[in-house]
């Protein structure tokens, strides 16, 4: 690869990702930038749900020990940490970063997804196929995916940390690239390029052999100590995808195809803020060695609008379980469930959708009739459902735990829990909607 | 003389999520057998294969050179990360489940 390039390395890729991994990216990388991607739909939901039972969360919770493990290796380095755990709370996630005391660490908060202030009860979601008013829950608030222009005056401000909220993933390692190389904001292929960098970067190990081995199928070496991949970027978009040698995993063009469409619809039109990327004629040349150099993205113009996660209340989720053992399990597993509904029908007047499962013969894919063992000898039994009221949530739980006396022969091992939970609705905002700023700290 | 192999032989899978919707890209280990698959594993056998799981349509995108299909299926994860009450809201085990599907090869 020429002078000049760039290195780029992911040090999470969800909110609760390892981190020994983007440890040893700091300290032996050669890093210009290392970047921690922890935001999904999911954990953006939580974060609201959070900050509204303490304004002081609603970030990262492994942002402090992240920090202190990976800064001051950063600073040495010369290498910049780029990161959305603000979550919902960004500027409170930089204050957090302050207090930690890092020796020479600068913060920038990158500001302005937090749209909630313009959602109104009018406001159409999924594609109009309702609005907020339809929803009939408490808005928990709603945030725009920023793409890599809100990060570029945190990165021309020189600090060692930008931490932002609610960024489109491949977004965080674009504005890198767009910061070092000058990259026009309307250079659609070299954006494009630059989108498949971090698309590729920012789910972690799943493309250095993380969520690849399949025993028989597909052997991964040094699994348990998987390393976070890095990409080294030439000024004209095309890269290399490598770990550190020491490191567990591998980089082959099989690890790299499967990342390439993960949570990707249309390849020849992938939708972020910053572009419409391209990646129908992407070349991959596996160089050995965990070496596999790409070219070949390309990208059209962005689009006119921001799409917004829309957050609501969504009740509690309760679930209860108890397992059937030895001959007859799965029989006895299912007339409990079917008194469980029958009760939570006929007793207490539940209305609400039911989920019964056999964990064991038939649960996550239970529409399914391929592999269903006909009768396991270990069954358990998961009722659950999603109520507006706690008190509800555990009648569910409470009739499940009456069936270890009341319910069929053999029942043991009740767990039950009632977690609060969140909905979440797409909407859409024009981009002049959604001004964005940083603040700098230190 | 044909005989029927699961996909899980010959390629390999995965799924991601964006709301209700499920995509799953699947690949050959060997570019012997990408007509095989291109020619058998439809949209429309996708659809049959995941019955009443899926409530939308199922669409077929095609990456020939990368010997690489990507099957995006609506309505497929009851609601969606945080709207399921199934264990796997975010359909990640659907790949497993793309890759039991049979497929007839010659003897």
């Amino acid at each position: 690869m020429t002078g000049g390039a760039v290195r780029i390395g992911c040090g999470a890729g969800f909110s609760a990702d390892r981190l020994d991994g983007a440890v040893d990216l700091a300290r032996d990388g050669r890093l210009d930038a290392l970047v921690f991607e922890c935001v999904g739909e999911r954990t953006l939901a939580f974060g609201h749900r959070d900050r509204r039972l303490d304004p002081a969360k609603g970030f990262n919770p492994q942002l402090e020990a992240r920090l202190k493990a990976v800064w001051p290796l950063c600073i040495a380095g010369g290498c910049t940490i780029v990161t959305n755990m603000g979550v919902a709370n960004p500027r409170r996630a930089a204050e957090v970063a302050m207090a930690l005391g890092v020796d020479g660490g600068r913060t920038a908060a990158v500001l302005g997804d937090d749209v909630t202030a313009l959602i109104g009860p009018e406001t159409p979601l999924d594609g109009g196929r309702l609005s907020v008013a339809d929803v009939d829950r408490e808005l928990f608030g709603a945030n725009a995916y920023l793409g890599s222009d809100a990060l570029l005056p945190a990165l021309e401000a020189g600090v060692s940390l930008v931490i932002g909220g609610r960024i489109a993933d491949p977004a965080l390692f674009l504005s890198v690239l767009r910061h070092s190389f000058g990259w026009a904001a309307d250079d659609w292929p070299l954006l494009g390029a630059g989108t498949l960098v971090g698309h590729l970067l920012e789910c972690g190990a799943q493309v250095t052999g993380g969520y690849f081995a399949d025993p028989g199928h597909k052997e991964v070496p040094g699994l348990a100590r998987v390393g976070y991949p890095l990409a080294e970027v030439a000024a004209d978009g095309t890269f290399e995808l490598t770990k550190l040698p020491d490191a567990g995993g591998m980089v082959t063009a099989a690890t790299v195809r499967e990342q390439l469409l993960y949570e990707v619809h249309d390849p020849g039109r992938y939708l972020t803020p910053d572009v419409t990327a391209d990646f129908s004629g992407v070349h991959l040349d596996d160089r050995g060695g965990d070496v596999v150099a790409l070219s070949g993205a390309d990208g059209t113009a962005r689009p006119e609008t921001l799409k917004v996660t829309v957050a609501f209340d969504g009740g509690f989720l309760a679930e209860g379980e108890v397992s059937y053992a030895g001959r007859g399990a799965a029989g006895r597993a299912r007339l409990a469930g079917e008194v469980a509904e029958e009760r939570l029908r006929r007793v207490h007047g539940f209305t609400e959708e039911l989920r019964l499962d056999l964990i064991g013969v038939q649960s996550l894919h239970r529409h399914h009739d391929h592999g269903v063992a006909p009768e396991g000898t270990d069954v358990r039994l998961r009722v659950a459902g999603r109520f507006r009221e706690r008190e509800r949530a555990e009648m569910l739980l409470w009739e499940v735990e009456s069936l270890l006396c009341c319910g069929p022969a053999g029942g043991g091992g009740f767990r039950g829990r009632v977690t609060p939970s969140v909905v979440t609705h797409d909407a859409f905002l024009p981009r002049s909607d959604v001004p964005t700023r940083v603040e700098v700290f230190g | 003389m044909t005989r029927r192999i699961e996909l899980r032989e010959i390629a390999h899978a995965r799924a991601g999520d964006k709301g209700d919707t499920s995509n799953i890209s699947l690949w050959v280990f060997d570019p012997a057998d990408w007509g095989l698959v291109r020619g058998q594993v439809t949209a429309e056998a996708v659809k049959a294969h995941f019955g009443a799981q899926v409530k939308g349509r199922v669409t077929r995108y095609e990456l020939p050179h990368l010997h690489g299909l990507n099957f995006v299926l609506e309505g497929a994860l009851d609601g969606g990360v945080n709207g399921s009450l199934n264990l796997d809201g975010h359909g990640k085990s659907w790949s497993a489940i793309l890759l039991a599907l049979e497929i007839e090869v010659d003897q």
